[in-house]
């Protein structure tokens, strides 16, 4: 039987054949949980009756949606999670370290992964062929005690990718584009899977910033084959053995096939209060913002700081602006300073926070004001999502959102690139 | 343990593209671990007389309030507390036309009803007879019968025994 990529790793995780439609039990590898969701999967994992951890080194604890703690309550959470991982011996993750999605990246994820955690992006690591996927506390709980979960195999989409990015033309405007076409629950219950010539020109950063989205679309994974850039990725973080070529049966059976050429793209723009409310920026431009915020899993790595830190060389922001800007990881931080881009941006005036989610939903390190405009990086635009109701979220790339900080209005990056 | 397999209430209407940030924002993630506070707070930016609707509702006898929201309701978080907050404000089942897939494992898993129809056909206040096990809907003020899709059997299971915890608890492990 031909198989997509989905049904190949789930067939491989669930010792038989698995095919669109059926229901499989499969083993875990990677299980985690983050501080916002974690305190609850442990409540659950303790009131099932599960004392030990069916694989503790390949359990993980993130603090880093509340990082560092802005409340009593949220303090309290952490020393739960912490009091668990020395009972269990897990792995954890402390204030500062990073975004869960950004270390499973560069620390853990291999093609042929199953992965589950407690945050809806954690089809980030799809970007790597993991299967990748976000749950609820109850389910990571069993699967924290099990080492096991179920899934009903998804139907795939095959996205081919083809021609180059135009000059300010970045992975999330595609993905944009993309979740656009296809609307917010157009793929819900499936895979997306990548293919295409554009793929051996789309480094791991870029692909983790579109499988991070898969989600914005309804889907269940966003899924890459494993190719030379795989493997390039894996030896660079000492990870060269767990490369697998990993990818779909050519005669595979896909529910759609959706074709974008990115020669075509431009720098496009999710409007509030919706991801897939997608518009070009040209049709956006001189809409007054308040905040630009430059990080999260979808755009907080080292390639998007140095398009902001290229942009802003010898610039300032615009002084009505805050630009908040909040590196995915500690790795990140760590280059970004070497490379010089953390003065560039500090002396453009930028706010740098602490690795971790920062200002994305709305605990704190950047809560909109009534009636405020953000225009942010992250993934999502909902309604309340950064702390106020009566506040507004544009979602676009770093080099928008960069050109917009300067002029204090929806720029077109091209401006500046 | 779901014993009642004909459940009768009132529907509570909302639109599509109901979140998770609509259903319980992030700005009150520092209550996540005191539930009855956080519960305070259930739809509060989508629909801030929900809770007070659901309890005068619940609080008339044996009809429950029965949530009914259009498209892809709960997108966004896989938090697990926007179908917690729903269940503990004395909610007895969700209708939408369609959900997000996280939120709709989180539902079942925690014992919640989510039967997916053409909600169309239902209005805000009508009078509703769900029977469980048919997947059948009577909307009683208009005479409109509904089927609604099915749900894989293990789904069926772990509502079956009241949520994916006590489904555990009985099996030790999923049972396909």
């Amino acid at each position: 039987m031909s198989k997509t990529l989905a049904e190949k790793i789930l067939s491989l995780k669930s010792h038989g054949e698995a095919k669109a439609g059926d229901v499989v039990i499969v083993d875990v590898d990677w299980a985690f949980v983050q501080d916002s969701t974690g305190p609850l999967t442990i409540r659950q994992f303790k009131e099932s009756g599960f004392e030990a951890l069916a694989k503790p080194q390949q359990t993980i604890i993130f603090l880093d949606h509340a990082a560092p703690s802005p409340a009593q309550q949220l303090s309290n959470d952490h020393i739960l999670l912490r009091r668990f991982a020395e009972e269990t011996g897990c792995r954890i993750y402390e204030v500062g370290d990073g975004i869960c999605h950004q270390l499973v990246a560069e620390q853990f994820a291999n093609p042929g992964d199953v992965i589950l955690g407690s945050d809806s992006h954690t089809v980030t690591a799809g970007a790597l062929g993991a299967f990748a996927t976000g749950m609820g506390s109850s389910d990571v709980a069993v699967a924290l005690a099990l080492g096991k979960t179920w899934f009903r195999v998804p139907e795939s989409f095959l996205i081919e990718l083809n021609g180059v990015f135009p000059r300010g033309v970045y992975a999330k405007d595609l993905v944009l584009y993309l979740i656009g076409q296809i609307g917010a629950d157009g793929a819900n219950y499936k895979a997306l899977e990548y293919s295409g010539e554009a793929l051996a020109q789309m480094l791991m950063p870029q692909r983790l910033t579109i499988a991070n989205m898969a989600v914005e679309a309804g889907a269940k994974v966003g899924l890459f084959p494993g190719d030379k850039i795989t493997q390039d990725f894996l030896v660079g973080h000492r990870r060269g053995d767990n490369y697998q070529p990993l990818y779909p049966d050519a005669e595979a059976n896909y529910e759609q096939v959706i074709s974008l050429n990115l020669d075509r793209l431009e720098p496009m723009l999710s409007l509030p209060h919706t991801v897939d409310n997608v518009h070009p920026v040209t049709q956006v431009k001189g809409v007054k913002i308040q905040q630009a915020f430059i990080g999260t899993c979808t755009n907080g790595r080292l390639e998007d700081l140095a398009v902001a830190a290229e942009i802003l060389k010898g610039r300032k922001r615009h002084p009505s602006i805050r630009l908040l800007i909040a590196p995915a990881s500690r790795q990140v931080l760590i280059q970004a300073i070497k490379k010089g881009y953390i003065q560039n941006l500090i002396e453009a005036g930028a706010i740098i926070l602490p690795p971790g989610c920062a200002a994305c939903l709305g605990l704190h390190q950047g809560v909109l004001g009534d009636g405020e405009v953000c225009l942010s990086t992250a993934n999502r635009n909902f309604k309340g999502r950064m702390g106020n109701p009566e506040a507004m979220i544009y979602l676009a790339s770093p080099a928008t959102a960069v050109a917009s900080a300067i002029r204090g209005e929806i720029t077109d990056p091209r401006e500046f690139t | 343990m779901i014993s009642n397999l004909v459940l009768k209430g009132k529907a509570i209407k909302l639109g599509d593209n109901i979140s998770t940030d609509d259903i319980v924002p992030g700005r009150f993630t520092h209550l996540r671990s005191n539930l009855p506070e956080l519960a305070k707070h259930v739809m509060e930016d989508a629909m801030p007389e929900f809770a007070s609707r659901v309890k005068a509702l619940s609080a008339a006898g044996e009809s429950k309030a029965i949530l009914v929201a259009g498209k892809n309701l709960g997108l966004g978080s896989s938090r697990e507390h926007a179908p917690v907050v729903i269940k503990m404000s004395g909610v007895g089942a969700i209708l939408a036309k369609s959900a997000a897939r996280i939120f709709f494992r989180n539902a079942i898993n925690q014992g919640i009803p989510v039967l997916l129809c053409d909600t169309d056909k239902i209005g805000n206040g009508d009078e509703l007879e769900i029977n469980l096990t048919g997947g059948m809907i009577a909307n009683l003020t208009s005479g409109i019968t509904l089927s609604c899709s099915k749900m894989p059997p293990i789904m069926s299971a772990i509502l079956k025994e009241g949520g994916l915890i006590p489904y555990i608890q009985k099996h030790k492990s999923f049972k396909l």
